[in-house]
């Protein structure tokens, strides 16, 4: 019997009890269904992130102040008071790969202006901050490095703080109260969105280190070192030499854990990548879980409509069907079903994950991949759980069959 | 017993005409049931030649029925040879014996078994779709069988809006739509009304005269068995009489003698009425004598 002919008689046996192909579709539908939307979300979160890594900058290496553990990090924030400028200025005297280096100080301060106020993170660094992190101007300029030396009272800021506090007006120029100090706004920082954790890169204030360092927190070393090297591969090459040159400026003896850390923007990307692999990969397993039981629903209704059709079996055989026949005939069947539940679950995985980026505003990236893996994963199903019901039939007595009440 | 085993062979050759069809050659068949083995067939050697139209009988537990299944394929032989068509099929794989049944065999069963929800010309065209006969030859074929044996305009119907006539009629036109070379039918009349049954042994009789089509009927009714040229009688795994059928019925004459079914309605609505008659009038003698009784 040809394939077409087969592909027919499956539609037609499976049309004559449409409840019940109906539900034992389901579980395939949910399956597949469920597959698709959570890859698609899955999928979604990592372009994110990877759109978030592109935007610390390019090449970037960052070293911290802190201990590094196995399994997490612990920053132990005025604990660690030995990562200097002093020591940055040595990375880039003595480290060829790094191009350009810039400190960062962190602190949070209750800011003023008007009768608008906010808080919010002001870090202290240098003017080639902006370069390293590939950060633009939206409007006004960046400070310069005199007014670094110099200590001076000014500062840019990030879109978010530009609207809570200047609503409409021009900030560019007005004086804002940091803490208790009155600083010039010089420019407004483009807009870059959320970063890899979720956090509003926007909602930052940005001012000399020196200020920072010695007006508003009172200290004398800083929290991050972020440099940029001259390649991708520079960047992971300078790692090692940057930790053997700080062991030796901060004398940590041979065995002793460091009391910095360093990350390149690919160890980044790839802990956010793993974490995301790792997270779809579950939820992806958890769908799984719900094909694997609509396979066995599927063979479950094919024993059963095994044993109801003995009969026609018998007559098949008895005008000429051969074994391979009428396995192929239930095989056929057993595909059709499960198929027919993928189709239908590709559409609800793309509705749900249309649904979901729609209401709860997450991002989706519908992949063909998984199309692709959720028809070929609906055909397994349907061959390996309908192998056995079609192999049982095929072996069916012709004369018991005949006999069958 | 000998006797009579000599007396058939030396009648036969002289009543049958044309190719041996069917040869058994000392078959035995032996079911294995694990503690016990049932021996089913001991030793049965039979020839039909082209046309004949034989009756097997035999009361349950004869080997009647294992006889069929091996002369229809469906089962193979524990000993001894079976040539179909001068091939012997007693070695062959169930594939090549699928193909057989095919090509070669038709089959009508007491049961009719016709595919239910499938139409009667879908019913007819199976055994073509199995031959891998292209779909608008395999449609011709069906109009073709089914116009055999008058079914032409009930094409549409399925089964269940057939009466069991038709059905095994639908069920004959299956059988002879790959133009096999012999029709086994097994009790076809069994589940049939006496004159049904006697339309489906006229179709019969009309393929075996008109066509030569060799046909072998398994039948336990004697009556059934006088509308065939030849009856062999098989006990408990042994073929016991052979004899060619004297005096043999001709169904459409006997179809004249029987009363119509409209006429077998009136007969039936008849002698209803008279049964109940009589038991209003014995009711009424009964009162009568009771109401006496009483006095």
């Amino acid at each position: 019997m040809d394939f077409m002919n087969t592909f027919r008689l499956a539609l037609r046996a499976l049309a004559r009890n449409k409840m019940r192909s109906a539900l034992t579709m389901l579980g395939i539908i949910i399956g597949v269904g469920a597959v698709i939307a959570v890859v698609s979300i899955g999928q979604g979160a990592q372009y994110m992130v990877q759109q978030g890594i592109q935007a610390m900058g390019t090449n970037v290496v960052f070293i911290a102040a802190g201990s590094s553990r196995p399994g997490g990090m612990r920053v132990g924030y005025g604990g660690v008071k030995t990562l200097t400028v002093d020591d940055m200025n040595a990375i880039l005297r003595e480290i060829p790969l790094i191009k350009q280096a810039a400190p960062s100080v962190n602190s949070r301060r209750q800011v003023v202006y008007g009768n608008q106020n906010w808080n919010t993170g002001v870090t202290g660094t240098t003017p080639n901050y902006f370069d390293i992190r590939k950060w633009s101007i939206q409007s006004g300029s960046v400070f310069s490095d005199q007014e670094v030396d110099l200590a001076a009272n000014v500062c840019v800021i990030g879109t978010t703080v530009a609207n809570i506090l200047f609503l409409d007006e021009n900030p560019i120029g007005k004086t804002i109260r940091i803490g208790d100090l009155p600083f010039r706004v010089d420019g407004v920082l483009e807009s870059k969105g959320q970063n890899v954790m979720g956090q509003d890169q926007d909602d930052a204030i940005y001012a000399p280190y020196t200020t920072v360092q010695r007006k508003i927190s009172g200290i004398t070393w800083v929290q991050f070192i972020n440099s940029s090297a001259v390649s991708q591969v520079a960047s992971v090459a300078a790692v090692g030499p940057i930790t053997s040159l700080l062991r030796e400026r901060h004398r940590i003896r041979p065995g002793d854990d460091d009391d910095f850390f360093v990350r390149t923007q690919s160890d980044v990307a790839d802990l956010a990548n793993q974490t995301q692999s790792v997270m779809t990969m579950l939820l992806g397993g958890v769908a799984s879980v719900s094909l694997l039981v609509g396979g066995i629903g599927i063979m479950n209704i094919m024993l059963v409509s095994v044993t109801e059709r003995t009969r026609e079996i018998g007559v098949r055989m008895a005008v000429g069907a051969t074994e391979d026949d009428v396995q192929r005939q239930f095989l056929v069947e057993a595909v059709t079903l499960s198929m027919m539940g993928g189709a239908i679950g590709i559409l609800f995985g793309l509705v749900g994950s249309a649904l979901i980026s729609n209401f709860l505003s997450w991002p989706t990236l519908i992949s063909g991949k998984a199309i692709l893996a959720a028809v070929f994963f609906s055909a397994a199903v349907g061959i390996f759980f309908g192998y056995y019901p079609a192999r049982k039939a095929a072996r069916l007595d012709p004369i018991e069959a005949l006999r069958y009440e | 017993m000998a006797e009579q085993a000599t007396a058939v062979t030396e009648s036969k050759p002289a009543a049958a005409s044309g190719q041996p069809l069917i040869r058994l050659e000392n078959v035995h068949k032996v079911y294995d049931l694990g503690e016990i083995q049932v021996q089913a067939l001991r030793g049965v050697s039979m020839e039909v030649r082209e046309g004949e139209f034989v009756a097997v009988m035999g009361p349950s537990g004869s080997g009647k029925s294992t006889v069929m299944n091996i002369l229809g394929c469906l089962d193979r032989p524990t000993r001894g040879h079976y040539y179909l068509d001068g091939l012997d099929v007693s070695g062959m794989s169930k594939t090549e014996l699928a193909r057989i049944r095919n090509r070669k065999l038709g089959f009508v069963f007491q049961q009719f078994n016709l595919l239910s929800r499938t139409s009667a010309l879908e019913n007819v065209e199976l055994p073509t779709v199995y031959a891998g006969i292209s779909p608008e030859e395999r449609t011709k074929r069906a109009m073709e069988s089914l116009t055999r044996v008058g079914l032409a305009d009930r094409a549409g119907h399925h089964p269940s809006q057939l009466s069991g006539g038709q059905q095994q009629r639908v069920a004959i036109a299956r059988a002879l739509v790959n133009r096999p070379a012999i029709l086994l039918a097994d009790e076809p009349t069994g589940n049939l009304d006496s004159r049904t049954s006697v339309e489906i042994m006229q179709i019969l009789q009309n393929l075996n005269d008109e066509q030569g089509l060799t046909i072998v009927m398994v039948t336990h009714e004697h009556d059934i068995s006088q509308f065939t040229k030849r009856a062999m009688e098989f006990r408990d795994g042994k073929l016991r009489r052979d004899t060619m059928v004297q005096n043999r019925l001709i169904a459409h004459q006997v179809l004249q003698s029987l009363p119509t079914h409209e006429e077998q309605a009136a007969q039936d609505d008849a002698e209803e009425t008279a049964r109940q008659e009589n038991i209003k009038t014995r009711e009424r003698q009964e009162k009568l004598t009771g109401t006496e009784a009483t006095k």
